[in-house]
């Protein structure tokens, strides 16, 4: 299933589906930081909004995707995590560290206009 | 007075009766007798009990007028099961009596307790009136025994089950009273915890808090438990799924009011500090919550 990536002048917005594979993670992950290479963004905002459930792989995919763009010296953020899903999340250990998140799309856009600033 | 009788003698009482002639009448028969004997004596063994009651001291929640009328209810609802073999009306009389008295804070021993006592005084009723005849009183006693018992044991295990569904009732309205979500200012939430958390009503909170998170966007949210006194390892490592779950919204936690045991909860537990964002009381915590958002508060003009 192949995520669509939008471009918002500087930042790239993936927008997950409910029902990702595996499969679809992994080439997610090559995907995003071959975009933001090819782009030259300087921020990838991942909407988790229509997931209903987050395991470990998914989540350790994000932390992945997070790590490999900010190599790229990029900012990723991480929005629309549902409440049903976060507390589920933490039970099980998955606290995505070090990767910045916000409540939806206009929080996401509101903290990297913000990071940008200072890293000018 | 002769003890022993004649085994003529007991066929011709048996004859006369009625009854069959092997000296042992049928259970039920003997079921009858025994609870025609406590209709006839009804008064007086009620008043018997009534006065072993007071005796005890049992029911000092309740006036003397309650008591007999409540005893008067009891002692009818015992004959009556014993007549009719059957507990499912003692049962439901024994939840509706517990439903009223529960509330006037009558204890369980002493439900026990009075059911004996009916008991014990209705088996001494019938040793006076059998005791010229032991094998009669025997037989008697083997019919009433296990009734009694019964009853005995349905009365006290329907008030216990009427308590207990009390309290499940209280502690629901408990959780429910518990907490509610504030929003102070603009992205901005206080969740003030008073009481005791017990791992349900810290689940509770947590889903609370994050649909208002979510309702109100917030972005920095003050945790007081300033009303709680202490907490054990499991709704401390709630409290901090709490946080935890709150950054995975967008938000941060500021916890405030910490007891000293609570701290000492949280550093015996081994929390992370580094993700505890903690103030000392709730005063400190909106302050630090306003310079997160950005706000400062600052007067108007002097005071008057």
């Amino acid at each position: 299933m192949e995520v669509p990536i939008l471009k918002q002048g500087q930042v790239l917005i993936a927008t997950f589906q409910a029902a990702l594979s595996d499969a679809d993670l992994k080439h997610l992950r090559i995907g995003l930081v071959e975009q933001v290479v090819r782009l030259r963004s300087r921020g990838v905002i991942v909407d988790v909004t229509a997931m209903d459930v987050m395991d470990s792989f998914a989540s350790r995919t994000l932390r992945e995707i997070a790590h490999m763009i900010r190599l790229r010296g990029a900012e990723t953020v991480i929005v629309g995590i549902q409440p049903e899903v976060a507390f589920a999340m933490v039970q099980l250990g998955l606290t995505l560290e070090g990767v910045a998140t916000a409540l939806d799309l206009e929080e996401g856009l509101a903290y990297l206009n913000e990071k940008f600033k200072t890293t000018n | 007075m002769a003890k022993r009788q004649s085994s003529t003698q007991i066929s011709e009482t048996a004859n006369r009766r009625g009854v069959d002639l092997t000296g042992s009448e049928a259970p039920s028969e003997l079921l009858r007798e025994l609870v025609a004997h406590l209709r006839q004596n009804r008064t007086q063994l009620r008043e018997e009990w009534v006065s072993r009651i007071s005796e005890t001291r049992l029911l000092t929640a309740m006036t003397k007028e309650e008591i007999f009328a409540e005893a008067t209810s009891v002692y009818d609802s015992y004959v009556e099961a014993l007549e009719t073999e059957t507990f499912e009306a003692l049962q439901a009389y024994a939840r509706n009596l517990s439903e009223r008295i529960i509330p006037r804070g009558v204890e369980t021993h002493e439900v026990v307790g009075i059911v004996l006592l009916l008991r014990d005084v209705l088996a001494r009723s019938l040793f006076a009136k059998y005791q010229t005849d032991f094998k009669k009183l025997n037989r008697i006693l083997d019919a009433y025994e296990p009734a009694a018992n019964r009853i005995a044991n349905t009365v006290a295990v329907g008030f216990v089950q009427e308590r207990e569904r009390v309290i499940r009732q209280q502690q629901e309205a408990i959780r429910e009273l518990s907490t509610p979500v504030l929003q102070v200012r603009e992205r901005l939430l206080i969740l003030p915890i008073i009481g005791v958390i017990d791992p349900q009503r810290a689940r509770q909170l947590t889903e609370q808090l994050l649909r208002g998170i979510r309702t109100n966007r917030a972005k920095v949210v003050v945790i007081d438990i300033t009303g709680v006194a202490a907490m054990d390892a499991t709704v401390a490592n709630h409290l901090v799924q709490t946080v935890e779950a709150s950054r995975l919204l967008g938000a941060t936690v500021i916890v405030t009011g910490l007891s000293p045991e609570i701290a000492q909860t949280l550093v015996t537990i081994g929390v992370d500090l580094g993700k505890m964002n903690t103030v000392g009381d709730l005063q400190g915590g909106i302050e630090q919550a306003e310079r997160l958002l950005g706000y400062k508060v600052v007067p108007i003009a002097e005071p008057r």
